[in-house]
């Protein structure tokens, strides 16, 4: 029986993992996530599953090493300085081909920045992060039901292609209460995992490793992941298409301020204008091929982030030159209000001469 | 004929890696002995450090997961408390775990994982190339002391196993050399004794184990062995620090 419940984002993230399977989280306190550590440190005991509030979140990230190559479904989560200090156990995860879910409640930055909401994590989040030629597949969630429903595709994805998996939330949508109607706990599909290192009864060795220590051995390592990234490519990207086919100008935007759009645009569309959202689900892999179809059709786009501007560059690369690609932003730490997203909406619509 | 002696299960088939002279052989076959005696084998986690030792899952017959550097500890703590009825063991050396990783070591220790780590003290980074340990003794020459080690500077050696006796965590600690045959036989108690802690269920358990770098200390085989028992023994007193039947009482 689905219940309808009022709750925090970062509580979903928490209950959405472990209705998702997820028996093992390692965190360490980091504002504004800190209810993740806190709600799993009390259900975690309920469902038989392993809390540890580990020395740092270095140690965090390398006991969910741990226990995904044991063959469990673990997570940690973090904020942004705190998600940095995980990189090179997030590199080493993804070297290792272990699937894990780790989950960025976002603030600003560089540095210790602020405790506000950003989305100033993109690169971060998509590109890499950690070292070597590896990619997380980033989930955007922009509400908290869609926290619940995405930690659960995160856990499954992850499972699907032994890669981890990045839930990118922001500060905003941790903080916020939301109604939502909690699944109950699926029939979970776990996929036999033969590589997890349990106890080699009955069967030859298994090693969970990301060494290469030969060049030649090393570059094959990385062909097999590139070519795992290029089926996760094909068959992973999500995305929210809200009328982009009739539209003169394209929102592109994710998390928060895709709702935030979101309202703007409706404003706008009040008004008789064509605007139209491509609200971004899954980050990376990014909808390279619908931004390109989209600007072959002469569409503009309006890209607009909590950032100085990240992933206008991957707008920009998809949309190829053929139509122009605009910018709003506000940076770390202040979030775009619904009256700014429409002026900013409402001038590129102007400049294209559709008043 | 009986056959009285030959290689342990625990080991596979498979020459290392290692220099000449240098004692990682020896206490992999004692670390592979430990794990015969007491059955565990099958049901054993070898976690791999990053250093000499991070092609441990070679040698070692069990399953086996590699670390990055210095948290051997957190990622044993990993497996261990989604398997607690699995034998998991860390082998690493002291850049691993007492530089880099000091703070995974002591946490793991203080939490009384159920783990066994083998720590192995040769007062010198050998993969990398000599470079200064936090255990490099007082006036030791290494490539980035190339004065010896000047302890104004440079701090003094960590006595780890020391260390991490103040603390309540742990329920076996010891330290034991391998230099010579007598000492071999110590160890290999120790040894066995730490993973028999485990399997008892009683916690943490560690053994620090002193050994030799014939190549980073540019000393052949048979000197390496005697600056071992002449210069670090007295740096690194050799002992059994606790016991779980101690922490008992």
């Amino acid at each position: 029986m689905a219940e309808r419940v009022m709750m925090k984002g970062n509580e979903a993230i928490a209950e959405g993992a472990i209705r998702a399977g997820c028996r093992c989280f390692f965190g360490y306190p980091i504002t504004p996530q800190n209810e993740v550590p806190e709600y799993m440190s009390r259900r975690m005991p309920e469902v038989g599953g392993v809390f540890i509030q580990a020395e740092s979140e270095v140690s965090a990230i390398n006991m969910v090493y741990g226990a995904a190559g044991a063959g469990v479904r673990a997570m940690t989560s973090s904020s942004s300085p705190g998600v940095s200090l995980k990189m090179e156990g997030i590199s080493y995860i993804a070297g290792a081909e272990l699937p894990c879910v780790i989950v960025n409640v976002a603030r600003g930055g560089p540095g210790l920045g602020g405790l506000t909401p950003s989305q100033a994590d993109y690169f971060q989040a998509t590109k890499g992060g950690g070292h070597g030629d590896y990619r997380l597949i980033v989930f955007a969630p922009a509400s908290v039901q869609e926290i619940i429903d995405l930690m659960f595709e995160a856990f499954v994805t992850a499972d699907k292609y032994r890669n981890p998996a990045m839930v990118l939330a922001d500060g905003l949508l941790g903080q916020m209460m939301e109604p939502v109607v909690m699944k109950e706990l699926a029939d979970l599909k776990m996929p036999p995992k033969p590589w997890a290192t349990t106890g080699m009864v009955e069967r030859a060795q298994n090693v969970v490793n990301s060494l290469g220590l030969v060049g030649e051995d090393l570059e094959k390592i990385n062909q097999r992941l590139q070519q795992k990234y290029r089926e996760i490519e094909a068959n992973e990207i999500r995305f929210e298409d809200d009328g982009t086919a009739d539209a003169d100008l394209v929102v592109v935007a994710y998390g928060t301020s895709a709702r935030i759009a979101k309202s703007a645009i409706a404003k706008a569309k009040a008004e008789g204008k064509k605007v139209g959202l491509l609200r971004l689900i899954t980050l990376w892999p990014f909808p390279k091929q619908k931004i390109a179809e989209l600007a072959k059709a002469g569409k503009e786009f309006l890209v607009i982030e909590m950032s100085a501007g990240q992933m206008i560059e991957d707008v920009q690369l998809a949309s190829g030159g053929q139509t122009p690609v605009h910018f709003y932003g506000r940076l770390n730490g202040a979030i775009p209000t619904v009256t700014e997203a429409y002026q900013a909406i409402m001038k590129y619509m102007t400049g294209k001469g559709v008043e | 004929m009986e056959r009285v002696f030959g290689r342990a299960a625990a080991l596979q088939d498979r020459v290392n890696h290692y220099c000449p002279g240098c004692t990682h052989g020896v206490i992999h076959r004692l670390v592979a002995e430990a794990i015969d005696d007491l059955q565990v084998r099958e049901k054993t986690i070898a976690i791999a450090p990053v250093g000499c030792a991070v092609l441990a899952y070679n040698y070692f017959n069990c399953d086996s997961q590699q670390a990055a550097h210095g948290r051997a500890p957190a990622v044993a703590t990993g497996v261990k408390r989604v398997l607690p009825d699995r034998i998991v063991f860390t082998y690493q050396g002291d850049g691993d775990l007492a530089s880099i990783g000091m703070a995974e070591i002591v946490h793991a220790a203080n939490r009384g994982e159920n783990i066994t780590v083998i720590f192995i003290n040769n007062a010198i980074y050998g993969m990398t190339g000599g470079q200064m340990a936090p255990t490099t003794l007082p006036g030791q020459k290494t490539t980035t002391s190339p004065f010896g080690r000047d302890v104004k500077t440079m701090g003094n050696p960590i006595r780890v196993t020391e260390m991490l006796n103040t603390l309540q965590g742990p329920a076996f600690l010891a330290r034991v050399s391998v230099h010579d045959p007598k000492h071999v036989a110590k160890a290999k108690e120790a040894i066995r004794k730490s993973f028999e802690t485990q399997v008892n269920g009683q916690g943490f358990s560690m053994v620090e184990v002193l050994s030799t770098c014939p190549t980073n200390w540019g000393l052949a085989p048979t000197e390496a062995l005697k600056w071992l028992e002449t210069n670090m023994i007295p740096q690194y007193p050799l002992g059994i620090f606790r016991t779980p039947e101690e922490v008992a009482k």
